[in-house]
């Protein structure tokens, strides 16, 4: 136990680097490159001491350095400050819309590895017959097909054409979602609260959003997945089982697939974060209330604290995330030197 | 000793076995007809694709596709191998007849403890046994092959590639078969644990009344335990005999040039003896013999005509050089 | 790993152009002849990239109609004879907004991956052949780019930049930097390790003759598929971008922008605005893919698979 809390602190220490790379660079875009946000907030024709006037008041007129100080300061207290458009801090609307949009990418996830993992095992086990190259056209398609696009799609076949499933918002408008919210995550939401017409109509304003964004990124692990498992297929430990008369399901199951998942985990830092992008993309065209459409929608505004700590709260998460995985790696692969 | 006058328990007859690849169809075992008998020890020798390798897979049936059988017979105890059907192959794999294969250090599943391979190996025999039960027997096993009980909990990356070697023939062991496959078992590994694991195989051979097929290209190691010696070249069987017959009197120029390549440390030799020439490319159907090419006594005959493996008294040859006898 | 990786002496040899040209020539025909799978992938993406780069340069071979004018035929009028892909809520023909709106997204797209290689290619190749804290420094920030989500970054310089062709390309060129540095440094420092590297340095060449006459022509290999494949992932991050409504000025026609614009006429069951543009751009990302593809099998041969 105490090793796996060391492997932990140290994995922590090789994130701080980097988390501390992206909240520069945030820092650095949203600051130091061209575009006044100031005069572009009080409309181009505001007078000169005005503007200096909100500067000062915003923090603005210090030099550059002193900024990014007085940045990470707060940072370092988790401040991330207060709206330049609305009356509210920073960490509100975001504390609102996080939850949704977690939900959503988990479900994505859900729906991205329960497409590509099986259908990369079948394609490494028919190997180049019709199924292996079908499903390796999928993946090749899929990849291409735009996020937004295929969320359209869908919206048109299930949502316009045939009726099934609902093409906007996270719950219907005859549910009340102040009735079950409490953490923001709405399935964990209803079924806490027993509501399960609730939880029904939940779950059905997912579907759509998350086969999205799950089916546009599942081509990436059917690849992988298919990769692996002809590399797995071939070594000697899967000839030894057989030899040995374990059938041929526990062999591709047991043996072949757990050992061709964990170099998948490691990409899951990676593949999390193209779904937090494809995310942005779908709430776009459900009408998601979440991160994405918050950023989109503060962008439009100028409001430009907001953006920052929208911007800063993904890459804390994506920090998140990949310390995660790489702790579930250590956990999984006796191989890993604790 | 075997006992020839016995059923043989394995009986390979006229068996061929191709891949058919893009370029062509490879004929990598032709018309091999061997038997083996109750408690003996054959050993399989020949060059690297010769075919060796594969006539051990596909006894199993274990060969990697496209490879399949294209015509003869395995019968093991009077049953057709090749016509079992799935449910009966796997039982005999691991439970009547046991493989072991060439590269310790990727034959076991790295994410499993040396315990979990033996809780699978039995329990998809006998489904019925426990945990505990499986890990006695797996400890009583490994005390036979100089393994300490406690190492079970270990995982492969933890263990030498003789230690794995040797957990490797515990797994096959394990279930009591009467066949032990070595497929190259020592081609990994350094020669003093070659050595060692040669003791070991013998003393297990012994111990555990195991017929023994050892498939090597080493023809010094097959010849330590081996009873009878089956060369093999460019897919066919070219001669079978003792290991005696073979020492004194190799009948076939290629087992004649193979014993001729193993350098006599009495004698003063300037130069190592070697073989000119290359294997046979096995693509497409066979027209003479495999050797003639690098065959210092060929004959005409040879090149035109494939030679069929002939008895003499006992041992075998396939050379158009005997066809009037030894 | 490349395959053509070999000796000195023969490295030096294959580096004339002639030879390259000879060489390239040679596994493009025997490509034709044995990997026919591979190959016909490679001549269909070609194709599609093809005819689309034709649209850009020759867009009133493809259509009469100006994608800008409102009068080209009744509005909202589905496929007809008359307008292939029907029409807009402002009366605009489809089709011709489909053929002059590939200028935009491929011109971003490939000007965006040029830009990033230009930059990310010696970054990388520098830095991998030197190593020491610089290299270590560059790759943390390389690596962490690289594993923010791209997008995002791409909506945060758009946002910043404001509108306009160029911001665009800006915007998505930054997103590839990492790809491309990561990529070279990699190859550098495993190709820094053969052999024949040091014997170059043994014989007395000096750095810059070693990262051209022997790193360089064996990481291009790789770098061309890469580019290609870029290509294909800058023009959705471009779509992205307009679909958003960062980026272009709403003058010009663009694919990713009309799909935003048909968005709102969804539910009425109005369903040319949206299908072609998006079947346009998976088509022109495809084109690439499949070019990106066919080309990394003919340049690295995987071994046969039987």
């Amino acid at each position: 136990m105490r090793r796996i809390l060391n492997y932990f602190l140290m994995r922590v220490l090789l994130t701080i680097p980097m988390l501390f790379v992206l909240l520069t660079l945030v820092f650095v875009v949203l600051r130091v490159m061209p575009g006044d946000p100031v005069s572009a907030m009080l409309g181009g024709h505001a007078p000169e001491y005005v503007i200096q006037q909100k500067k000062a008041e915003l923090g603005l007129n210090k030099p550059i350095f002193e900024q990014y100080i007085d940045y990470l300061g707060q940072l370092a207290h988790g401040d991330l400050g207060n709206s330049m458009i609305f009356v509210e801090r920073v960490s509100h609307p975001i504390s609102q819309r996080l939850p949704a949009t977690i939900e959503l990418t988990l479900f994505g996830l859900l729906v991205t590895l329960g497409i590509g993992i099986p259908l990369g095992v079948r394609a490494s086990r028919k190997r180049r017959t019709a199924q292996d190259f079908g499903i390796r056209f999928y993946a090749n398609i899929v990849y291409c097909i735009p996020v937004f696009w295929m969320g359209l799609i869908l919206q048109m076949v299930f949502g316009v054409f045939l009726p099934l499933f609902p093409i906007a918002g996270r719950v219907g408008a005859r549910i009340i979602s102040s009735d079950f919210d409490r953490t923001g995550f709405y399935v964990l939401d209803t079924l806490m609260k027993g509501n399960f017409t609730a939880l029904g109509d939940v779950l059905m304003h997912l579907v759509l959003p998350a086969f999205t964004l799950g089916i546009t990124l599942s081509g990436v692990f059917v690849r992988l997945t298919r990769a692996n498992m002809l590399d797995v297929l071939k070594s000697d430990y899967v000839l030894a089982s057989r030899a040995r008369g374990v059938p041929e399901r526990k062999v591709v199951y047991k043996h072949a697939l757990k050992n061709a998942l964990i170099p998948i985990v490691t990409m899951m830092g990676l593949q999390f974060s193209a779904l937090l992008a494809g995310a942005i993309l779908t709430e776009t065209t459900f009408s998601w209330p979440g991160m994405g459409r918050l950023l989109l929608e503060r962008i439009y505004l100028r409001d430009y604290p907001t953006v920052q700590g929208v911007i800063i709260v993904y890459a804390l998460f994506v920090s998140l995330v990949s310390l995660i995985v790489d702790i579930v790696y250590a956990i999984i692969d006796p191989r890993v030197q604790l | 000793m075997p006992d020839s006058a016995n059923e043989p328990i394995l009986d390979i007859r006229d068996l061929s076995i191709i891949y058919p690849i893009s370029i062509g169809t490879v004929h990598a075992v032709q018309d091999v007809t061997l038997s083996l008998y109750k408690g003996e020890v054959l050993g399989i020798v020949g060059e690297s694709g010769c075919g060796k390798s594969t006539l051990g897979l596909s006894i199993l049936k274990l060969m990697k596709p496209p490879g399949r059988i294209s015509s003869g017979s395995i019968l093991y105890k009077g049953t057709d191998i090749l016509g079992m059907d799935d449910r009966a192959l796997l039982d005999m794999r691991g439970r009547n007849i046991a493989m072991i294969f060439q590269n310790p250090l990727t034959s076991l599943d790295p994410l499993m403890s040396v315990e979990r391979h033996f809780i699978e190996a039995i329990q998809v025999h006998e489904p019925h046994t426990g945990v505990a039960e499986c890990i006695e027997r797996a400890k009583k096993i490994l005390s036979d092959l100089g393994i300490e009980g406690n190492r079970l909990k270990e995982y492969p990356y933890q263990l030498s590639g003789g230690m794995r070697q040797r957990i490797m023939i515990g797994l096959a062991l394990i279930l009591h078969p009467d066949i032990l496959l070595a497929d190259e078992p020592t081609t990994a590994l350094d020669v003093i644990v070659e050595a060692g694991f040669t003791e070991l195989l013998i003393r297990l051979h012994e111990l555990y009344s195991l017929t023994v097929v050892l498939i090597s290209h080493n023809l010094g190691l097959v010849a330590q335990m081996a009873d009878r010696i089956a060369v093999m070249y460019g897919g066919r069987l070219v001669e079978l005999a003792t290991v005696n017959q073979i020492f004194e009197k190799p009948l076939h120029p290629y087992t004649q040039g193979l014993m001729n390549c193993v350098p006599n440390i009495l004698l003063e030799q300037k130069e190592l003896n070697a073989m000119p020439g290359s294997p046979p490319d096995l693509v497409g159907e066979p027209k003479s013999c495999p050797f003639a090419p690098r065959c210092p006594k060929a004959m005409d005959i040879c090149r035109s005509r494939v030679p069929p493996l002939k008895d003499y008294g006992g041992r075998q040859t396939a050379c158009w050089l005997y066809e009037g006898g030894v | 790993m490349n395959a053509t990786s070999s000796g000195p002496e023969i490295r030096a040899a294959k580096y004339s152009p002639a030879g390259i040209a000879a060489g390239l020539i040679r596994r493009f025909s025997a490509a034709a002849k044995r990997y026919r799978i591979e190959w016909w992938i490679l001549v269909a993406g070609a194709v599609v990239i093809a005819a689309i780069v034709s649209m850009t340069l020759f867009p009133h071979l493809f259509t009469h109609f100006r994608p800008e004018d409102m009068n080209a035929g009744p509005q909202m009028k589905p496929p007809s004879a008359a307008h292939l892909m029907g029409t807009d809520n402002l009366g605009r023909d489809v089709w011709s907004r489909i053929v002059y709106g590939a200028r935009t997204i491929l011109g971003v797209a490939i000007a965006a991956s040029l830009a990033s290689a230009l930059i990310g290619i010696p970054l990388g190749l520098v830095s991998g052949f030197s190593g020491g804290l610089g290299d270590k420094a560059l790759s943390l920030v390389m690596d962490s780019i690289y594993s923010f989500p791209g997008l995002i970054l791409a909506i945060a310089f758009a946002a910043m930049l404001g509108p306009g062709v160029i911001n665009i390309t800006v915007a998505v060129a930054v997103v590839y930097v990492p790809t491309y540095f990561r990529l070279v440094r990699g190859q550098t420092l495993s190709i820094k390790q053969e052999l024949y590297v040091e014997a170059a340095h043994a014989i007395g060449a000096r750095r810059p003759t070693v990262l051209a006459k022997y790193i360089f022509p064996n990481v291009i290999a790789t770098v061309v598929v890469v580019f290609s494949l870029n290509i294909a992932d800058a023009i959705m991050t471009e779509a992205a971008l307009s679909y958003i409504g960062l980026g272009l000025p709403a003058g010009m026609p663009d694919w990713g922008m009309d799909l935003s614009m048909g968005k709102k006429f969804l539910p009425s069951g109005v369903w040319w605005m949206i299908t072609y543009p998006g079947l346009m751009i998976m088509l022109l990302a495809l084109g690439f893919t499949m070019l990106g593809e066919g080309l990394s099998e003919i340049l690295n041969p995987r071994l046969q698979e039987y």
